[in-house]
């Protein structure tokens, strides 16, 4: 496939002015989707989005750029399908490419509880109208020849489930086509640029203030993943997040050997084969809470022990890079997406591990949030109520990385 | 991987000790008098800071004992470890 040519510029490089409607903090993929969202459905233009770094640095840079909708409860399959749906117009949309591929995704099961879960999950997706089968070994095999089903290994591959619309996506074009798109229709975005406080008057907020200064707000949207309970906290809002290193990583540039993406739950390890042809890994959460962006090397063993018992044709592959990103755990495997107690300060949060297939879904749904002062009904169910009243939506099986 | 000093058996690697969370969330003194939403902070809400943090840890592969630790979280460097009992001990952020 032909990689598209780098444009120069795509967005300008603004001082922030001293007031907008609506700032967004974070410019990630959530940030940038947001804002797009506002503009273009809700004619909200008069927009900054605030990113203490450079756009799209955070873990919109490190994740896996796995996209798919096969959640088991109907909730997650509301708002993660809405996202598929938007994924598959996505680039006309933004009028850019962003090497959107529907390769499909294995979730391999190891175990027969396993497999019990997962004909669940798939007979729930059946239900939601999300495609979705169960695939037994010599499926999985023909699916992706380079997996090992053998019975005789640690961990035997008892079958899988497949979802034939999921797939991979260029991240940094995704964040660059929204970033240039939101631009376009007015959309500040500021970078290098720290929210340091939250202001709030009667109950409500009033302005951030920010490495840059003091920038007034009507409303105020979070997407700072790993750093939400950071800037919660400025406004003395709890949440129950917990910020972990996730880690993943790289190999060098390899002949197209791997045609899907495959992941495990039970032995931590999920692979695709990016564009430019890097095996591309992910691991499961380091186990202690951590903003450190990077993780424990024992880790990294780990997930390679189980990359190799389902891959031996990596054996001879070269790591290139690892790193890692921190992501908000939330303790039901569930965002957070909606309302809270201060007026005009709304929250979306909690994406932990599976953030990045999310982006259009939320981009959409929190702009409606903010433009409504209202939940779109798709993020009505993520509330941060629902751990008082105890209405979780558990995907820590769907999830499919190991917390 | 980094060494963990753990207060019976001195330093010894990371993948031989099992995480807590935040240490120091003592049960409810009178369970049935919560809220709902007292209780949803004793059982979901935790503190979760870039910074010095009070956490335990249990050496799962060694003594199997469990203990308090004061760690940075944006460095991930143990700034202190104390025995289960002891109070907190004052770092430097």
């Amino acid at each position: 496939m032909q990689l598209p040519e780098h444009p120069d510029f795509l967005w300008d490089d603004p001082e922030p002015k001293a007031s907008y409607d609506v700032v967004i903090v974070g410019g990630g993929g959530h940030g940038l989707a947001t804002a797009y969202y506002l503009a273009k459905v809700h004619g909200i233009r008069n927009v900054a989005v605030l990113e203490k770094g450079w756009l799209a640095g955070g873990n919109m840079a490190r994740n896996t750029t796995i996209i798919r909708s096969n959640y088991l409860w109907d909730e997650s399959s509301g708002i993660y399908e809405h996202s598929l749906k938007l994924w598959e117009g996505l680039e006309e949309d933004l009028g850019y490419p962003i090497l959107f591929d529907q390769r499909g995704v294995l979730n391999l099961a190891h175990s027969l509880q396993d497999v019990r879960d997962s004909v669940r999950r798939v007979n729930a997706n059946r239900l939601n109208g999300i495609d979705a089968e169960w695939v037994d070994p010599q499926g999985v095999k023909e699916i992706c020849p380079i997996v090992n089903v053998s019975p005789d290994v640690r961990y035997p591959v008892l079958g899988a489930t497949y979802q034939p619309r999921a797939g991979i996506a260029k991240h940094d074009y995704v964040a660059w086509g929204y970033a240039r798109a939101a631009h376009a229709m007015g959309v500040d975005l500021i970078q290098n640029c720290e929210v340091t406080g939250l202001e709030t008057a009667g109950g409500r907020i009033t302005a951030v203030e920010t490495s840059r200064g003091r920038i007034a707000a009507g409303r105020v949207g979070l997407c700072a993943a790993g750093h939400s309970s950071v800037l919660a906290a400025m406004v003395g809002l709890r949440l129950p997040l917990a910020s972990h290193p996730l880690q993943a990583l790289v190999s060098e540039l390899l002949e197209p050997v791997h045609p899907t993406v495959v992941m495990s739950n039970a032995v931590h390890v999920y692979v695709s084969q990016a564009h430019k042809g890097e095996l591309v890994m992910g691991a499961g959460i380091d186990s202690y809470n951590g903003y450190g962006q990077r993780g424990s090397f024992h880790i990294i063993e780990q997930q390679m022990a189980a990359a190799l018992e389902l891959f031996p044709v990596f054996a001879r592959a070269h790591l290139l890079r690892t790193w890692a990103g921190i992501v908000d755990v939330s303790p039901d495997a569930s965002p957070i997406v909606g309302l809270t107690p201060v007026g005009g300060l709304y929250l979306n949060c909690g994406w932990g591990t599976g953030g990045f297939k999310a982006t259009p879904g939320v981009g959409d749904c929190f702009a409606h949030t903010i433009a409504h002062d209202k939940p779109h009904p798709f993020n009505e169910p993520f509330t941060l109520e629902r751990f008082t009243t105890g209405a979780l939506v558990d995907e820590h099986g769907a999830a499919a990385v190991a917390h | 991987m980094q060494l963990i000093p753990c207060p019976w058996c001195g330093p010894r690697e990371e993948a031989e000790f099992h995480y807590g969370g935040q240490a120091h969330v003592a049960y409810p003194s009178d369970p049935s008098a919560l809220s709902d939403e007292e209780w949803a902070q004793y059982v979901f809400f935790r503190d979760n800071p870039s910074g010095p943090f009070a956490e335990r840890w249990s050496h799962s592969a060694g003594c199997r004992r469990w203990f308090n630790a004061v760690r940075d979280t944006r460095t991930h460097d143990l700034l202190a470890v104390y025995r289960v009992g002891e109070p907190m001990p004052e770092v430097a952020s």
